[in-house]
């Protein structure tokens, strides 16, 4: 499902980190600076790796040896940030059908209607996010992602600017996506806690590098 | 209440024509400069910056003059346009309108340039992220966001398109009709021996028009913030 083999230098800190997963939800853990964010967003296209391979679904998103790059845009991903970025100019009903625009899909009404009821925002739809709370923000974005059909989801740390409170009230709707939508994820966090609850599988980086790798009992 | 005669109103809407054609036609080349300018980092922007803001701190003479070496009829890029395309500067009212346009360009392009810059890239990035290629994600997501500064820019070029006086009259001169706008028109009544009522009039109304264009301008901002706060 994705195989990634990369380099990155970036300053002083050295990135290199080779895994592959076929996981419904692969964990990347590691405390904050060990390379984790500079990953996903390698993943997703954002970042260039300097050497190395990335492989999504079969398709090679990244390969320096031969040159190639599928820009961001191009590469079918959807991507959950940790501040939501939620397009403010659109209310919640034109945040969701976003990608499907921009992918010129054909509607979906019975995909739509199954994400608004999971994710339990259909009160939401006329709403700017100017109006919604942090975790409501959230769910929306997680929505949004999920509806631009991507062949993988990436979340970055998407609850860490919550508090408890408002993970707890999250983390049920991310088990539910995990087990319903049938999207491979990623996603990465800097709590155990959280994965444990969510990963099928987990890459532990420490310090730009791998340091172990497979179930979710490696996180204890 | 403002008796207005005709050769006066002549005057006014002609301005308001010169003013109105230089504003949209200076409108997209601003958006594109000001995103360059908020955007794009490459070799020798800081002049392009620079010779952007020229109109702005020559004499408007000089500005006029070098219009008229340019684009006059014997200019480099005036000759080419008259034999090529049949399209005429000199004393006439698109030439006024060149001028105006030229001389309100900083103006214009400033606030455009500030909304674009105060866009968060995250957000298109986020875009992408969701399949929109790079210029889908500029009409979807910055200019639509940058709409109230553009319209904004559009504003305060226009106040200064319609009270623009020293460039024009060096370029196109001072033809009743054809290129008379009001600040020149002004100028002229100011020197005749009983024009000062007719010059006063049209005082008024220079002044009308730009309280209503700042106050507009003004207007455009406060909605700018509004739309990136997301209410």
């Amino acid at each position: 499902m994705l195989r990634v083999d990369v380099e990155k230098q970036l300053g002083e800190f050295s990135l290199h980190a080779t895994f592959s997963s076929e996981g419904r939800v692969t964990g990347l853990f590691g405390a904050s600076g060990a390379g984790k964010s500079s990953l996903i967003n390698m993943i997703a296209g954002l970042l260039r790796p300097d050497r190395g391979t990335i492989v999504i679904d079969g398709e090679t998103v990244d390969d320096t040896a031969s040159g190639i790059h599928v820009p961001t845009w191009r590469r079918r991903i959807g991507y959950v940030f940790q501040d939501a970025r939620l397009f403010p100019h659109l209310n919640v009903a034109q945040n969701l059908d976003y990608g499907r625009r921009m992918n010129r899909l054909a509607p979906d009404a019975a995909q739509r209607a199954r994400v608004v009821e999971l994710l339990d925002i259909g009160a939401l739809l006329d709403r700017r996010p100017g109006k919604l709370s942090g975790g409501e923000r959230q769910r929306v974005a997680l929505g949004r992602a999920l509806l631009s059909k991507p062949r993988l989801l990436l979340l970055d740390e998407p609850l860490g600017a919550l508090d408890e409170a408002r993970k707890l009230e999250i983390l049920p709707y991310l088990v539910r996506l995990r087990d319903e939508a049938n999207v491979p994820m990623v996603y990465v966090s800097h709590d155990a806690a959280e994965l444990r609850q969510l990963a099928t599988q987990i890459v532990m980086l420490r310090q730009g590098r791998v340091t172990s790798f497979g179930g979710v009992k490696v996180l204890t | 209440m403002l008796d207005i005669s005709p050769a006066e109103w002549t005057a006014i809407l002609l301005s308001l024509r010169v003013a109105i054609i230089a504003t949209l036609v200076a409108t997209p080349f601003g958006i594109a400069l000001a995103w360059l300018l908020a955007r794009r980092d490459f070799w020798g922007k800081s002049v392009l910056d620079a010779v952007v803001h020229l109109p702005l701190v020559l004499p408007p003479v000089v500005t006029g003059y070098l219009l008229l070496l340019t684009f006059g009829r014997r200019g480099l890029v005036g000759g080419f346009l008259a034999d090529h395309l049949g399209i005429v500067f000199a004393f006439r009212w698109t030439g006024a309108a060149l001028a105006c346009g030229v001389m309100s360009f900083p103006l214009l392009v400033r606030p455009m340039r500030l909304s674009i810059e105060a866009i968060d890239r995250r957000l298109e990035q986020a875009a992408e992220t969701l399949g929109a290629a790079p210029f889908k994600v500029f009409f979807t997501v910055t200019l639509p966001l940058a709409l109230p500064g553009v319209l904004a820019g559009m504003v305060l070029g226009f106040a200064k398109a319609i009270g623009e006086f020293g460039a024009t009259i060096t370029f196109v001169s001072n033809i009743p009709g054809e290129t008379q706008t009001i600040s020149s028109a002004i100028y002229s009544l100011i020197q005749t021996p009983d024009g000062d009522a007719a010059a006063g009039r049209l005082v008024i109304v220079s002044i009308v028009l730009a309280l209503g264009a700042l106050i507009a301008a003004e207007w455009f901002a406060h909605r700018a913030t509004q739309r990136l706060h997301g209410n």
